[in-house]
């Protein structure tokens, strides 16, 4: 690809902080080709015909009723968007799973079946199975007939996934490990048919194993009593001396970690559309509910105080969608020329993933926040009926709440992201060095703000608290998680502001949108980083420091009042989410 | 047997609609766009005739460049290839003007059979396919439920008034107007979606097929429906007044 200068040019993680990009250089949903669109047609169709009636038989948790509209969503291929044509699969490119993601989401329950099914229960093989495998498994998860589950979690290790304590000995013959221990929490284990599970050879080399349901030993647990996401299964899975064939050992002996967490890049990425998703789901319950419901005369959807909820709810999601199919795009783009085919497919779309580890922690984060604050202003919009079950918007709040929790914390993300940041600055992959070096001499000689454009001084704002924040704890800064949070928080902010003004310079009225993100996100921005100067600096220097931040976070003041207004008479006449 | 299916493109259903400038249509700029549903159920019924009697299924549309997703669509569902006759003027041209280019477009291909929806979701004049048989000097059915090839004629079965049918058979060629409902649509798979893009398309103008003529029927002016509120009483005892009042819901305001 070419950047705005006609330079040949490659995206790379975290690259955002350091190179400018031009706006035909990040993928949108505006770039969705014909055939993206065609496959959104489809995934609606399918939600409108084969999922909508049998909502409520998932949510009592029917026996059977989701495993069905599962399998008959297999038959249109929505199961295996990525996975190659000999075994059954589309062989689509990375934005088709996407946008599928995001149409099977719309009901919080059903997105857990489909998601985990297609996401973390059939991915690991396709990444890392030997051929035999592959030809064993990946035919049956993708027509369904072979339900897929995901067992890395337990009762006391789940953040601290490596710390499992299921345990795989291999048998006198040398044919068998017998796996012994349990799992916690495992989504589809009601229904699965094929579990990949997590446990240390001898106590010590960690090791993913695929194994059957009808292996003698395996068996699971009641189902959990969830807060949301009620219509998915979710139960603990026991081993009792569950022999598994050595020919299903999955990956390497004592690399059970590098499926692992291989496996949560595209997971943390598919967050973002499924959210998204749900997201645009209850606000446009919202807008309907709004434009319904009167009040002192006039429809709730007329009051200011509404129309702010409502823009708001657009504006982030506009934004959790801006970073989620930029990502999407980056990773495509480094994936040019990808074949199934080719030797080392599989270890290509993982490098592709891993570039962009920690881009796929912020759309993990953003969009999981994104949700939960639009059904909570969704509640809200629907004043008391929104406290009802009569209500879409009562389930959708308590589903929501589940996003924050899996694929990894937004803690641990958050952590995680700033640590791969300034690990790919230490490896050389990322000048961050560099760059604060010249920024700190760059405030020395007096030239601050130095930049016009706001986005680019969020980054200078994030460069400013890392120079700070590392001068001040040294090799100790992965212990202060407060700081390495708040680096986070700086890094994710310049990214979704950099992705919203990208994406709106070429769309009609989506600028009043970005305008409002950018101006309340320098200030949050700013906020973030005082507080990250303070525990750095004291006295002048804490004085002076904070002097040059406020002279980045500046904007120039726009009526975000009156934009929010506008935004929201827009999205009331459309009656749905739309953005042109 | 060779059939062809013509489908328009007509705006989504639950579209928000406003009049434009001219006062004459709906703008168009701001609205999406789907495959008229009796045409999709035309098409439903000619995948439906190829697998049981075998043969080539051939989509046929005009109209500007963003029909290409209607034909797409064809296409993933299953027929075998597809005619995009090029025009970015439709819009004032009449059920006449656009059976004429149709008809030019059908007539080298030589089809055994030519389906379309009995109408069109937005004018609804239910009148090109009719129009086009003429044409074609084609013998013509319309809302048409069920057909059953029979050597080199078509038994059909026809819908009339009140929840009568009229069986009939014609000869092939032939043109049918097929209701909407008649059976299940199939879905676009993704698999279907992606063979759809080594299929060939061929590319018509308006001008090669004769050009498109004058209008002689054209639209003066188009209008929302006035919103009227008008209260009805209804009589008699409670069962006969609830009787009443289903036969209202179900035949005036049909909503049951
Ligand atoms: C509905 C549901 C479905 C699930 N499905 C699956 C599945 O299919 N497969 C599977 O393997 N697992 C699954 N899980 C488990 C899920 O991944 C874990 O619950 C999650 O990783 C958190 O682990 P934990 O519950 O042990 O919390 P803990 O790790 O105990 O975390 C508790 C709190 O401490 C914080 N914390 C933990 N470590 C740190 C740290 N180092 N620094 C700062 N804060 C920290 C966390 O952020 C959190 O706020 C599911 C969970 C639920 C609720």
């Amino acid at each position: 690809m070419l950047n705005a200068a006609g330079t040949p040019w490659m995206p790379r993680g975290g690259g955002f902080l350091l190179d400018a990009t031009a706006p035909g250089q990040v993928f949108t949903p505006e770039d969705f080709s014909e055939e993206h669109r065609a496959i959104a047609r489809t995934t609606d169709e399918f939600w409108r015909n084969e999922v909508e009636p049998h909502l409520e038989a998932i949510q009592r948790q029917e026996p059977g009723a989701a495993v069905s509209v599962l399998r008959k969503s297999a038959e249109l291929g929505l199961t295996a968007v990525l996975v190659p044509d000999r075994y059954g699969g589309m062989e689509l490119d990375l934005a088709s799973a996407m946008i599928v993601a995001e149409r099977v989401a719309r009901d919080g329950s059903y997105a857990a079946w489909h998601g985990a099914h297609s996401g973390i229960g059939t991915i690991p093989i396709l990444l890392f199975g030997t051929e035999e495998q592959k030809q064993t498994y990946l035919p049956r998860l993708v027509s369904g007939e072979l339900v897929g589950a995901y067992c890395l979690s337990e009762s006391h290790a789940g953040s601290d996934a490596l710390a499992a304590r299921t345990r795989a000995t291999l048998n006198a013959e040398g044919t068998h490990y017998l796996l012994n221990g349990q799992k916690m929490r495992i989504t589809n284990g009601g229904a699965a048919g094929l579990f990949t599970v997590f446990a240390k050879i001898d106590g010590e080399q960690f090791t993913a194993f695929l194994v059957e349901r009808g292996y003698p030993g395996l068996s699971t647990g009641a189902e959990e009593k969830k807060m949301g996401i009620k219509g998915s299964s979710t139960t603990a899975v026991y081993f009792d001396n569950v022999p598994v064939p050595v020919s299903n050992v999955l990956g390497e002996i004592g690399r059970g970690h590098v499926v692992a967490f291989n496996i949560l890049n595209l997971g943390r990425l598919k967050l973002g559309p499924f959210a998204v998703g749900g997201a645009k789901q209850t606000l446009g319950d919202s807008l309907r509910y709004a434009k319904e419901r009167h009040a002192f005369g006039k429809a709730i959807g007329e009051f200011g105080l509404i129309q702010h909820k409502l823009a708001e709810m657009a504006i982030r999601l506009f934004a959790a969608e801006a970073i989620s199919y930029r990502v999407t795009g980056d990773v495509q783009l480094r994936l040019a020329g990808f074949s199934w085919d080719k030797p080392g497919a599989a270890a290509t779309m993982m490098k592709a993933l891993e570039e962009f580890a920690a881009e796929c922690s912020f759309v993990k984060v953003f969009a999981s926040e994104m949700l939960d604050y639009v059904v909570d202003e969704g509640v809200q919009i629907h004043g008391g009926y929104g406290y009802h079950q009569d209500y879409a918007v009562e389930r959708a709040y308590r589903d929501s709440r589940i996003n924050r929790i899996f694929e990894g914390t937004n803690e641990i993300n958050r952590l995680l992201a700033a640590g791969i940041l300034l690990k790919r600055s230490r490896r050389g992959q990322l000048e961050l060095v560099e760059a604060v070096k010249k920024l700190e001499s760059e405030i020395g000689a007096g030239k601050i703000p130095g930049e016009p454009d706001p986005v680019a001084r969020s980054k200078k704002i994030f460069l400013l608290c890392l120079g700070v924040a590392y001068r001040r704890f040294k090799d100790t800064l992965d212990q202060e998680q407060e700081v390495l949070a708040g680096l986070s928080g700086l890094a994710m902010g310049a990214y979704a502001m950099e992705s919203v003004t990208l994406r709106a310079a070429r769309m009609k009225s989506a600028g009043e949108m970005a305008r409002v993100f950018v101006q309340d996100g320098m200030a949050q921005m700013e906020n973030t980083a005082r507080g990250i100067l303070a525990a750095c600096l004291e006295g002048e220097p804490l004085r002076a420091t904070a002097g040059v931040l406020h002279r980045f976070a500046e904007v120039e003041l726009v009526n975000t009042i009156e934009l929010r207004r506008r935004i929201a008479s827009r999205l009331l006449d459309a009656g749905k989410y739309v953005v042109d | 047997m060779k059939i062809i299916v013509a489908i328009k493109q007509v705006p989504v259903r639950d579209s928000v609609l406003q009049v434009d400038a001219s006062g004459k249509w709906i703008r168009e700029s701001e609205l999406s766009f789907e495959v008229n549903e009796p045409d999709a159920y035309a098409l439903e019924e000619a995948l439906q005739l190829k697998e049981r009697y075998g043969g080539e299924v051939i989509a046929l549309c005009a109209g500007p460049a963003r029909v290409s997703q209607a034909i797409r669509e064809a296409l993933a569902k299953g027929a075998d290839r597809a005619i995009h006759v090029e025009s970015d003027d439709l819009g004032a041209a009449d059920s006449l003007g656009i059976a004429r280019l149709l008809a030019s477009a059908i007539r080298s291909e030589q089809p055994d059979l030519v389906l379309t929806g009995l109408q069109s979701d937005d004018l609804g004049y239910g009148q090109t396919g009719v129009i086009m048989a003429e044409l074609l000097g084609f013998p013509h059915s319309t809302i048409i439920m069920q057909v059953e090839a029979a050597g080199s004629s078509v038994r059909v079965k026809r819908e009339l008034e009140n929840g009568w049918f009229q069986w009939m058979e014609l000869p092939l060629p032939a043109v049918l107007t097929i209701q909407s409902g008649i059976s299940k649509l199939r879905y676009a798979t993704l698999m279907g979606i992606k063979k759809a893009r080594t299929k060939e398309v061929k590319r018509l103008s308006a001008a090669e097929l004769g050009g498109l003529a004058a209008p002689v029927l054209s639209v003066e002016k188009v209008y929302l429906p006035q919103k009227t509120k008008e209260t009805q009483m209804l009589d008699g005892t409670p069962a006969e007044a609830a009787a009443a009042l289903v036969e209202k819901l179900r035949f005036e305001a049909r909503v049951l």
